[in-house]
């Protein structure tokens, strides 16, 4: 609470620094509106719905490519924790890709799709899976034996072993190979974006786009700030439980 | 609601016949041996074992790490195999891990992703034909059993290193079975909460009846605990001598008949030992 009122206050004594400033004429709006410009936009975007909508856009294209993601790079990740030879080969692989920029799927998305919806997803999914396959399959092999055998002693096999045992033991890595898919997912979203133009829906890296080729620096810093907040909203609501779970049940900070 | 009555009735016969006492069991390893890839090639960890542990029998294998006691602990529970030699347990040969032999592991094996309870309950999840009401009245009457009524719901990280290894002794408890093999389970604790883990231990076995292998390199533990103490030496790992505990029970640690019995084990060790540094 009082971090939020700091911060709070912080923004305020900014942003009156920033109106008077420009007041004084200390520079050329064109490069940089004053904060109300700015605050004007947000409110008049949000009322006439170009806001909403295209936040809607990309959050939608976010959860499905994210989701892609993780229903692929989980399995993949204890199937290469499990296996030497998946380790070897796709675990590579994934080691190779995960420090590829995600902007660089882009050519490759719009040669092989084209200006659709697919070749967003494609950039998506291309930045989620990786990192969570690494970290899903680091989290599942460091894992104490122990674990396994006391489950093997009780009669867990299989599947149950990995659904019981491997996948919540793993969960502390798990959770921070979300996250930092979920860093990567949002990112590789907005490159594509802001590079790929397509008719079936106008996202928030549209919006971004539009905003310079209409030199309008409000929109500009307005969808700035709104992925912004999408960005630190989404992280508390979808992280934010889970951590306050790993914190009470195993202990951990973070 | 007209069934409701009749559930109840045979939850809590499923109960009761889950809580009755298993039958203990005749455990018996003949010419067992086993190696393992090493460094610098095969390492010998057990050598021609023969050992009997009679029914509801109290059993520790007392020897310095590496004389392959746990190794032999983990054939029994299935979760190796020998290379040579056979185990039964009432005849019937040991070919993997089963619920009549439960373990409880040296370090906290318990999953710190289950409450306490949660842990009990593994098991007992694993046993096909319990409800799961039955279930958790297993699992809570295991928990009173080692008197950590209060903690079902607490976190494994905010439990003390006794009560982890208590819980991990409900959890192995609580699918009944007829062999418990425990692998140096109080080797992490302080001596106060040893000391007050043996008389537990000792009151739950003579409760449970259950035929008990226990490992630990710790001599005065395996005199407080045991019917017979197996002494094993290392390189090969193989039984130097068996000693039989006549001592009444419940025992004292610092009784002097203990501590005599103790130095007796201990000269025995000692005996075998030059053998290992001379190598």
């Amino acid at each position: 609470m009082r971090r939020t009122l700091t911060f709070v206050a912080f923004l305020l004594v900014v942003g009156a620094i920033w109106e008077s400033l420009v007041a004084m004429g200390a520079w050329r709006e064109v490069l940089l509106p004053r904060p109300t410009r700015v605050l004007g936009w947000l409110a008049e975007s949000l009322a006439d719905g170009t806001l909403v909508t295209a936040t809607l856009v990309t959050a939608r294209r976010l959860f499905t490519g994210y989701a892609i993601g993780v229903v692929v790079g989980l399995p993949l990740g204890v199937l290469a924790a499990r296996f030497r030879v998946l380790r070897d080969s796709l675990g590579v692989v994934a080691l190779g890709l995960q420090t590829l920029p995600s902007v660089c799927w882009v050519p490759m998305a719009l040669l092989w799709f084209g200006q659709t919806e697919a070749a967003m997803l494609f950039v998506v999914v291309m930045g989620t899976t990786w990192s969570l396959l690494l970290a899903t399959e680091a989290g599942v092999r460091g894992l104490p034996p122990v674990y396994l055998r006391a489950a093997r002693t009780m009669g867990s096999r299989g599947f149950h072993t990995i659904l019981h045992v491997l996948l919540p033991a793993a969960f502390p890595a798990i959770v921070s190979g979300l996250k930092q898919g979920w860093a990567f997912a949002w990112r590789s979203l907005m490159a594509a974006e802001i590079f790929v133009t397509i008719l079936t829906g106008f996202g928030l890296g549209h919006l971004l786009h539009y905003g310079r080729e209409l030199h309008a620096m409000d929109q500009v810093l307005g969808v700035m700030a709104v992925i912004v907040s999408v960005g630190l909203l989404a992280e508390h609501l979808l992280f934010g439980p889970a951590e306050r779970w790993l914190r009470i049940r195993f202990g951990l900070g973070g | 609601m007209l069934t409701e009555p009749r559930t109840d009735a045979s939850a809590a016969a499923t109960v009761s016949a889950e809580l009755a006492l298993a039958a203990p069991t005749r455990l018996s390893i003949r010419g067992v041996s086993k190696s393992f890839a090493g460094r610098r090639g095969p390492v010998q960890a057990l050598a021609g074992i023969d050992l009997d542990v009679a029914e509801g029998q109290f059993l520790c294998l007392l020897g310095p790490s590496g004389c392959g006691k746990s190794t032999l602990l983990a054939l029994v529970a299935g979760l190796d195999f020998p290379d040579c030699g056979e185990i039964h347990t009432d005849g019937h040969r040991v070919t993997g891990p089963g619920r009549d032999r439960m373990v409880m592991f040296q370090e906290s094996a318990l999953f710190p992703w289950r409450t306490a309870l949660g842990n009990v309950l593994f098991g007992l999840e694993l046993k096909p034909g319990l409800t799961r009401a039955a279930r958790r009245e297993v699992a809570r009457y295991y928990l009173d059993l080692v008197g950590l009524t209060r903690f079902a719901h607490a976190a494994i990280h905010e439990l003390s290193g006794g009560m982890r290894q208590r819980v991990a002794l409900a959890r192995a408890l609580a699918p009944n079975p007829s062999v418990l093999l425990m692998d140096e389970p109080f080797g992490a604790l302080d001596a106060m909460t040893r000391e007050k883990l043996y008389g537990d231990l000792q009151a739950i076995w003579s409760q449970r009846r259950k035929t008990i292998l226990f490992v630990t390199h710790n001599v005065r533990e395996a005199c407080v605990l045991a019917d017979r103490v197996a002494v094993m030496s290392p390189h090969p790992g193989r039984i130097v001598q068996v000693f039989d505990v006549a001592l009444p029970r419940p025992r004292d640690i610092n009784s002097e008949r203990v501590a005599a019995l103790a130095s007796r084990i201990t000269a025995t060790l000692a005996g075998s030992l030059p053998t290992e540094t001379r190598r």
